[in-house]
């Protein structure tokens, strides 16, 4: 691309990006605010992680576990090719349904 | 082994002996009371990696997460005493984690959720006035820098993982195909979103972040949407600063 021609488009692009913000200002100051809750089951974010207010405690003895387990969460009922992830070792229990 | 060495050690591993030296009141060696300190070590780590990970553990099963996530602690114990940032090195284990082997998209799941949660505790900053950018003739802004937010982060995947992310999170549809996604997470206010870029917008968006002028940055990518590019950064303040020099 010449110069110009990107000077034109850059300007195009730019020009068009910005007249989107003034046509839709969508978020507002102060438009997002915490709100506890209201989550959806799964839908709770604890975007914070450990260690934050969102953190819990733990009392549950987990030192016995062996290793002996296969995935068994929603990676079964997704089809992606190459990755044969629906075809992993099933499990006799929790198995997605359909 | 020093006592502290020996201390560590056999926190991570409940087949060593209790340390020597930890007694009791009636000064015979404190072994239950280490094995409470130490199984609340473990504990409190799984839990903080439960919390981090939702959508890996949503992917895996509970079960599997939790043999995962000990598994994890003990190859990778904390290095920080911010326990908010632990689980910086998840996509590595996973990628060298036999059992998750199947499921190749795993460690990029992990670097989008560790990216979320960089993004959530990076520093706030005002976005960039419009105004700015509107007064601005094309060669000046070609030559210019932009700064992007401190939340902003910027992430490429071989795997659909921003759709897998949301068919977990956001009830979406899972994905139907293998196909590369580019993610850029953008904060504008306390919580971080992550977004899907137009396809080629992350070559320009990876060397404008490196500090190279916006003509730079596109002469680096292919053809791709910086319409579309330039109003997401616009639309959720991922612009701080417009550096002309």
């Amino acid at each position: 691309m010449s110069p110009t021609a990107k000077s034109l488009a850059v300007a195009g692009s730019l020009a068009a990006a910005l007249a989107a913000q003034s046509a839709a200002p969508a978020r507002a100051e102060g438009a997002q605010e915490k709100c506890f809750g209201v989550a959806l089951a799964g839908q709770n974010d604890c975007a914070g992680g450990a260690g934050t207010t969102c953190a819990g405690t733990s009392k549950v003895d987990y030192q016995g576990n062996e290793w002996k387990l296969v995935p068994a969460g929603t990676c079964t009922t997704m089809k992606l090719p190459e990755g044969r992830v629906g075809s992993l070792t099933p499990l006799d229990r929790d198995l997605p349904k359909g | 082994m020093t006592p502290q060495g020996q201390f560590r050690a056999a926190l991570l591993d409940p087949d060593l002996p209790v340390p020597s030296g930890l007694t009791g009141p009636a000064g015979r060696p404190a072994r239950r009371r280490f094995d409470i300190y130490r199984n609340n070590v473990t504990a409190s780590l799984t839990e903080a990696l439960r919390q981090s990970f939702p959508v890996v553990r949503a992917l895996v099963g509970e079960e599997f997460f939790i043999a995962l996530a000990i598994a994890h602690l003990r190859a990778y114990p904390p290095a920080s005493p911010l326990l908010m940032f632990y689980g910086q090195d998840m996509p590595a284990f996973l990628e060298s984690f036999p059992a998750a082997r199947a499921l190749g998209y795993l460690p990029d799941v992990a670097r989008l959720e560790l990216a979320l949660r960089q993004s959530y505790h990076a520093a706030d900053a005002d976005a960039l006035d419009p105004d700015r950018l509107r007064a601005l003739a094309p060669e000046t802004f070609l030559a210019a820098r932009l700064r992007l937010a401190p939340a902003v982060r910027l992430l490429r995947s071989d795997w659909p993982v921003l759709s897998i992310w949301r068919a977990n999170m956001r009830g979406a549809a899972p994905p139907r195909d293998r196909t590369a996604e580019d993610i850029l997470i953008t904060r504008t206010e306390f919580d971080p979103e992550p977004q899907l870029l137009p396809p080629g917008a992350a070559s320009f968006l990876t060397a404008l972040i490196g500090g190279a002028t916006v003509g730079t940055a596109l002469d680096h990518a292919g053809a791709f949407d910086l319409t579309a590019t330039l109003s997401l950064l616009l639309a959720d303040g991922a612009i701080t600063d417009l550096i002309t020099d």
